[in-house]
């Protein structure tokens, strides 16, 4: 994602939808910098996804699913 | 693409439905109450993955089909007027308002267009200073900050010809409803992601408390949804009634202030007519006074409207969760997508459609 603007409220970003690339609105996501991925709605990014939660999450999750493969119940 | 493909690990999915299964002593009722939530259920089929006791019904939350009839008839109304470019969202001009919709009202000759985003509206209004634009603010909490923004830089940019049509609505106050009704059998709720992404979650945890009612917050992938009904499914089992995050990676506590500042700037709590629900108390946001100059109906002297709903469609007893799509004698034959008597019916995220789309065979 590249970052253009320095008015709060303009401040906007090229961002990649899985090749489609649009500009998106980031007044209500100050703290997103390039490289970021970020949760879009009708134009305006609402959330920066935390890459540690949803790791920690995911752990969690994939632990869950290694014990059913074993036959374990979780 | 990441945060997405590993959401729709079917090794993971599988897991958290034996989990769910291997926890439940006792059937339980739980209700998704957003519109995104229910496609999502309905298009990986995770009701069948789960044991049999454990029912999922759906909730209120598709703006679509909670818009009023009044609201979609008065749209029609100011897009068929003279010097009118009306813009919105592209679910909306599928819906049926008493005599046509949008669709049918731009084949006759009216300006309607969609557009992705309120500020490609904006947009729109600065390239066309001669005529009226309206733009069709619809939706939840998740869309009013990016709807106010559009309200507040038109304000900021003195485009006195721009105009919103606004019909927000707030999703706590339709759960209280569901949760005060004496019929209800609602008991945990799939909490709406996006939604809290941008309210955060302390309105949920006064309604866990009073209704004694768990409340887990998801997202929109089929992982996340079945850990959300196995986090559930545990609170049951255990007698807790808490608010619990699954979406950490998107929700925070507090949710998005910088959003919330614009919304509380631009819009006031009112009360609101649901389409077939009716009226719930301080349910729906409306424009401030300061921002009369861009209330559409202001600027084009509505008058109030009341329309009554055809009377076959059972829409607010589904949109309540007390009954299914297949419980209405119209479904799949005199209602369907390409021809819907009923809002829950056109959006994607309707119940009815989304029933009508991966169901109907079942």
């Amino acid at each position: 994602m590249n970052i253009f603007g320095d008015d709060p409220a303009f401040r906007s970003g090229s961002v990649d939808f899985c090749g489609v690339r649009k500009t998106i609105n980031l007044a209500f996501t100050p703290e997103v910098q390039p490289g970021d991925f970020i949760l879009v709605h009708v134009g305006f990014a609402i959330s920066r996804i935390d890459g540690e939660e949803a790791a920690r999450t995911f752990n969690y999750l994939e632990h869950i699913g290694a014990l059913a493969e074993e036959g374990l119940t979780p | 693409m990441r945060y997405v493909d590993e959401y729709r690990d079917p090794q993971i999915a599988h897991a958290l439905a034996g989990k769910v299964a291997f926890m439940a002593t006792r059937p339980w009722v739980l209700m998704e109450v957003c519109g995104g939530q229910t496609h999502t259920l309905m298009r990986y089929g995770i009701g069948d993955l789960l044991p049999k006791g454990i029912e999922l019904v759906h909730g209120p939350g598709c703006p679509v089909c909670v818009t009023p009839l009044e609201l979609i008839d008065q749209a029609i109304h100011i897009a068929g007027l003279p010097g009118v470019i009306f813009t919105s969202y592209g679910d909306m001009l599928r819906v049926p308002g008493s005599h046509c919709d949008l669709f049918q009202a731009r084949a006759r000759g009216a300006d309607v267009r969609v557009v992705y985003s309120p500020m490609d509206a904006l947009n729109i209004a600065r390239e066309n200073p001669t005529k009226k634009i309206v733009f069709f603010g619809v939706g939840f909490e998740t869309t009013a900050p990016a709807n106010a923004m559009a309200v507040w830089e038109a304000r900021r940019q003195g485009l006195s010809n721009f105009s919103m049509l606004v019909s927000h609505v707030l999703v706590p106050p339709a759960m209280r409803l569901i949760l005060e009704s004496p019929k209800n059998r609602v008991q945990g709720f799939i909490g709406p992601g996006h939604v809290c992404t941008i309210m955060g979650f302390r309105e949920y945890q006064e309604l866990a408390e009073e209704f004694h009612v768990p409340i887990v917050v998801a997202g929109f992938e089929p992982v996340d949804l079945l850990e959300a009904i196995s986090m559930l499914v545990a609170q049951l089992e255990e007698g807790r009634a808490e608010v619990e995050n699954q979406y950490s990676r998107s929700v925070e506590y507090q949710g998005n202030i910088a959003a919330q500042r614009v919304m509380r700037d631009v819009f006031t709590v009112a009360d609101r007519k649901w389409r077939g629900i009716g009226e719930i108390a301080q349910s729906g946001l409306v424009l401030r006074k300061e921002f009369a100059a861009h209330n559409a109906e202001r600027v084009f002297q509505l008058e109030p409207l009341f329309v009554e709903e055809p009377k076959e469609c059972i829409s607010a007893l589904v949109l309540q969760g007390l009954k299914k799509p297949v419980d209405c004698p119209a479904f799949g034959k005199r209602c369907t997508p390409m021809s819907p008597l009923g809002a829950p019916m056109v959006s994607a995220e309707g119940a009815c459609a989304a029933w009508y789309q991966y169901k109907r065979h079942a």
